[in-house]
């Protein structure tokens, strides 16, 4: 099909973006790597949209590490943030969904903020964000503002963003020594969203476990975190089972997603014994 | 003279070497020339408003906001077009009870199935004509829909098509022998249900058309990415009443085809009669959405089927009731029933036993029309014959390959006709068998298997022995009434520089037909590959031909090529002797040049012959015949088709916690009789063998009980992808067909014709000592879960 745009405008500087966002008035879409919104709109499942592309803002790019803090800018590409030395090395998590997202060619333009922004419930680096505890960080109109992971993602597709801000970085804690950061999917093809997905994160306040694919948005599992800083593997794979409800469709039934939600924790949960031998 | 192809070293010996393909340069610099790359003067481009639901009755129509679109010239109803286009009824008189109503080009009063062409929108830009038919308004009241295949014929189903009594399309029982005194007496029978899943072909370029009606000439050129030119030739003149002389069919490159494009249309037909009604050039490029619901499906099919066997492992019986739903009418001019009608003629085809009684029952649903689509109704036949062998061969204790030795025609047993009446000229079961089993080093597999085990991993090999029909004569379509040509053509000329050039009437889809002819003719007349251009796809230009399907390219079309060059070879050579005062047959063509048969000293190269003939024919005996082109036709006469057969095996590995499947290996050994190009049938059968894999593990069109397709697109409909395929390793076993100089059968359908059974038959190797069996298509990570009772509802 052909894409229907109701217009087109290349954004100067963030102020810019924000300004033609409001002057939209909730017709506007952020244009950053485009892999989600292009599709979309290929399938004219989105039309008559305004695009506000901020692909040029430069500002909004790179990875950079304050203190205990790793800031990774929202056009940042999947491909670099994979190969960002900070990131290896300090969000370990981040560099290791990179290999599970899509293809290369779509790492190339996909941007994190893109990705966190768009929501998909069965996208990696939301449910990094949650099981990292990172902020969102995003511009409006009135200002700037941070939200905690746990509050931004709200339903399918859907954030605390405001029709006219724009998500502009992400923060996350650097990983502490000893601590361990882990993904698992099972996926029917290689690139293909997961059946189910799991991150794992152990620091020494506790375990985090957060799930992709597994309902309309991703679940910071707290049961299963619960009974894994108690030691409880079965009691974490009882509870992680039993706080998730996951959706049927054509790839899998929701039965066969809660059984993969259980086995990947317990994989994590072998590789992060594996990392302490 | 022949050609001796066993020695090598003979001179010309382009048949059987891996040629580089012609126009393999010009496809991936981007140079090719597709339908969708052609721009006429005055050319339109048609979209079209499909039925959002599986069955309704078609009330008011409202185009007003559809026609004030900007660009939008003319909207079309399925009655604008039944005023200039006549209804297709596809049944063929041998396929006996076939049974379909008249299907119009844009429904007239009911839609029958999700995406059935409605209204055509004709506009400047395909844009605009989307845009123009998402805003046509028609009242739609919902008629019952028929969904499941196996109640369609019950009492409280709704009939489709009153008019035909029923839902029932077709139905044909084959019975050989006494199936059930077999049954009662054996040591062992073995009871299983298959089931393979709904798939389409996904071809690489769309399905795409663009007619150009001439008034002043009265003659339409329709531009079209198909197989079968001359047989769409027919269908435009037939149908839009326009003389069969007057229809120019042009076929240039096409991206793949797998069987898809073999078929007539609703919507293409549309196009042409839309190009007839306006004067103008009307493009019409499917999208890949609407591909989805339009392309033909194919291999629906539930099956239910039983094997007889001894103590010895020897079969007794093979008993097999197969059902498939079509859609809602059969596909013309070919039909809906062939799919069906190939798994009875196919079923038990590797094995020499008595009694054989299948049935298939084909009947109507409201879903995408069924057809043919590679390997049609192969890969269903095979894994019904190949997993029920392997579960009697488990039931025995007996190792898989030892049943099938057992069992399989002997290599010496030819000619043979099958319990199936299936008529087999030469086939190499044993042959193939043993060099698998070399390539494959199957003990030492065997070893690694049960090394894995110990290890907590489940590995399996999957062993599946196939017939695979190729080369059909006129009993596949001919004898039914169908104008589709079983013979084909070729013309072959030499030009002054010397240069040939052929004109076939097989065509090329992008499988490297043309590489194919090219070598033949080289061989054939004794010149260069890169002397010799290849003109196909042109109904007015080429010879009459079938085209390309089932097969038939190189055992068919190549013949016919090499029957022209050698014809053009002696032309020239009886030139040459009245030039060079000396007798034919003592002289050659070797590379371009006339020389000594014996000596192979040149005498004169064949762009001095050219010049003379074509420039200097005054110096010629007066009686002397110089017309340096030449046309053969050939047709087979002896077999209804020429068999093949071949051997699979597949190694892979079941994750049994997550009911993965990874593909670790994966042979083929077949026998297409003379290979030409030893790389490009390699190429052929492991394309076909990815197919296969796709229908094995991946490929299933799924829908709802309203007759809602769910998942028609990429992201959902899962093709298999590079990353999950194994390598593929290729053997051949060459019998020649006696029926043709050349002795080539077809090679196309082998890879997609065993590959899914192998994998069956491999993943129930390794759950077998959990207890666990698969036989419904594709083995998804959850059915193999469900198998070992893992998941709970």
């Amino acid at each position: 099909m052909k894409a229907s745009a109701a217009g087109y405008a290349r954004a100067e500087n963030l102020r810019h973006a924000i300004e033609m966002l409001v002057a939209s008035e909730g017709e506007g879409r952020v244009l950053a790597g485009g892999q989600s919104l292009v599709a979309a709109m290929n399938m004219r499942l989105s039309a008559g949209d305004l695009l506000v592309d901020i692909s040029r803002l430069n500002e909004l790019s790179g990875v950079s590490q304050e203190g205990d803090t790793v800031r990774i800018g929202a056009l940042t590409r999947h491909a670099q943030v994979g190969a960002d030395p900070i990131v290896r090395a300090r969000v370990p998590l981040l560099a290791a969904a990179v290999a599970h997202i899509a293809h290369a060619a779509i790492r190339n333009r996909g941007t994190i903020g893109g990705a966190l922004a768009h929501a998909d419930p069965a996208a990696e680096f939301p449910a990094c964000a949650l099981a990292l505890g990172a902020e969102i960080h995003v511009e409006g109109p009135e200002g700037d503002r941070s939200i905690p992971a746990e509050d931004f993602f709200e339903d399918v597709f859907t954030t605390a963003l405001e029709e006219d801000e724009i998500l502009t970085a992400l923060s996350v804690p650097a990983a502490e020594t000893g601590e361990v950061q882990l993904i698992e999917e099972v996926a029917r093809r290689s690139g293909d969203y997961a059946l189910a997905g799991l991150c794992l994160v152990r620091r020494a306040k506790g375990h985090r476990v957060a799930l992709f694919s597994v309902g309309p948005k991703p679940i910071l599992a707290t049961g299963a975190m619960t009974a894994l800083d108690a030691g409880d593997v079965d009691g974490a794979v009882a509870a992680l089972t039993s706080e998730i409800d996951p959706p049927s469709d054509t790839q899998a039934s929701a039965a066969y997603r809660r059984h993969l939600a259980g086995v990947l924790l317990r994989r994590a949960v072998a590789r992060l014994e594996g990392d302490r031998t | 003279m022949t050609i001796q192809f066993n020695d090598p070293d003979r001179p010309n010996s382009y048949i059987g070497k891996t040629v580089p393909r012609p126009n393999a340069t010009k496809l991936v610099q981007g140079r090719g020339r597709y339908v969708d790359d052609i721009a006429l003067p005055r050319m339109l481009h048609v979209a079209f408003a499909r039925s959002p639901v599986a069955h309704a009755k078609i009330g008011e129509i409202d185009l007003d906001e559809a026609k004030a679109v900007k660009g939008v010239l003319r909207v079309f109803t399925g009655k604008d077009l039944a005023e200039v286009c006549t209804p297709w009824v596809a049944v063929l008189a041998h396929l006996k009870g076939l049974k379909s109503p008249p299907e119009h080009p844009l429904a007239v009063d009911r839609a029958c199935w999700v995406g059935e062409p409605v209204v055509a929108v004709v506009a400047t830009t395909r844009a605009a004509a989307e845009e123009a038919a998402s805003l046509v308004m028609v009242d739609y009241e919902d008629l019952p829909a028929v969904t499941d295949t196996m109640t369609a014929l019950d009492k409280d189903t709704p009939v489709i098509h009153p008019e035909l009594g029923d839902n029932l399309a077709f139905r044909r029982l084959h019975e050989e022998g006494d199936v059930e005194g077999a049954m009662a007496q054996a040591h062992k029978v073995v009871s299983a249900r298959f089931r393979t899943a709904r798939h389409t072909g996904v071809t690489l370029e769309p399905r795409s058309i663009l007619v150009d009606w001439n008034p002043a000439e009265g003659q339409m050129t329709a531009y079209h990415a198909t197989q079968a030119p001359h047989m769409m030739q027919t269908v435009f003149a037939k149908h839009l009443d326009i003389p069969e002389s007057r229809v120019r069919v042009i076929c240039g490159d096409v991206g793949g085809s797998y069987g898809i494009k073999v078929h007539v249309y609703p919507d293409e037909v549309a196009t042409a009669a839309i190009a007839k009604m306006m004067g103008r050039p009307i493009k019409f490029i499917a999208d890949r959405l609407e591909s989805y619901s339009t392309d033909i499906h194919a291999r629906d099919h539930e099956i239910e089927a039983k094997i007889a066997v001894d103590k010895d492992g020897k079969i007794l019986a093979i008993d097999v009731d197969d059902w498939t739903g079509i859609g809602p009418y059969s596909v013309y001019p070919r039909t809906s029933a062939i799919e069906g009608n190939q798994v009875v003629n196919l079923c038990g085809g590797p094995y020499d036993f008595a009694n054989y009684r299948a049935q298939t029952t084909v009947v109507f649903q409201n879903k995408t029309p069924t057809c043919q689509y590679r390997a049609v109704g192969h890969p269903i036949a095979v894994a019904i014959t190949e997993g029920l062998v392997d579960m009697a061969a488990a039931e025995l204790g007996m190792d898989p390959v030892e049943i099938r030795r057992r069992n399989m025609y002997a290599d010496d047993a030819y000619p043979v006709t099958s319990p199936a009446k299936m008529r087999f000229e030469g086939l190499s079961h044993h042959a193939s068998m043993d060099k698998l089993i070399g390539m494959m080093d199957y003990d030492a597999l065997r070893a690694d298997q049960e090394d894995a085990r110990k290890r907590g991993k489940y590995r399996g090999i999957g062993i599946a022995s196939f017939i695979e029909l190729t080369n059909p004569s006129p009993f596949m379509y001919g004898i039914g009434g169908a104008r589709i040509s079983a013979q084909d053509g070729c013309t072959v000329r030499m030009d002054p520089d010397g240069s040939v050039v052929a004109l076939s009437g097989v065509t090329e889809q992008g499988q490297g037909t043309e590489a194919m002819l090219s070598q033949i003719v080289a061989e054939g007349v004794g010149v260069n590959p890169s002397q010799v251009r290849i003109v196909t796809g042109d109904t007015q230009v080429t010879p009459y031909g079938g085209g390309t399907w089932a097969s038939r390219g190189a055992g068919i079309g190549g013949e016919a090529a090499l029957q022209a060059a050698r014809a053009l070879r002696d032309s020239i050579l009886e030139v040459a002797g009245a030039m060079l005062q000396a007798d034919a047959s003592t002289l050659d063509i070797r590379s371009g040049q006339v020389v000594d048969g014996d000596s192979g000293e040149e005498r004169m190269p064949l762009e001095e012959l050219g010049r003379i003939v074509y420039f200097r024919g005054d110096t010629l005996p007066k009686d002397l015949p110089r017309e340096l082109v030449q046309t053969r036709h050939f047709i087979t006469m002896e077999y209804p088709f020429a068999f093949t057969n071949g051997v699979q095996a597949s190694y892979l590995e079941v994750d049994t916690d997550t009911g993965v499947v990874t593909l670790l290996n994966h042979w083929c050994v077949e026998d297409c009789g003379r290979v030409i190009n030893p790389q490009l049938v390699d190429e052929q059968i492991r394309g076909g063998i990815v197919q296969g894999l796709g229908g094995a593990l991946y490929e299933e069109i799924h829908y709802d009980a309203y007759g809602q397709l769910l998942n028609g697109s990429m992201a959902d409909y899962l093709v298999p992808m590079a990353a999950e395929m194994p390598d593929m390793q290729i053997g051949h076993v060459e019998t020649p067909t006696g029926e043709s100089e050349l002795g080539a059968k077809g090679a196309g359908e082998a890879g997609t014709a065993g590959a899914p059974a192998a994998v069956m038959n491999a993943i129930n190797d390794a759950l077998r000592p959990l207890g666990a069996q698969v036989t419904e298509m594709p083995f998804t990570p959850e059915r193999i879960l469900r198998a070992l009772g893992k998941i709970e509802d």
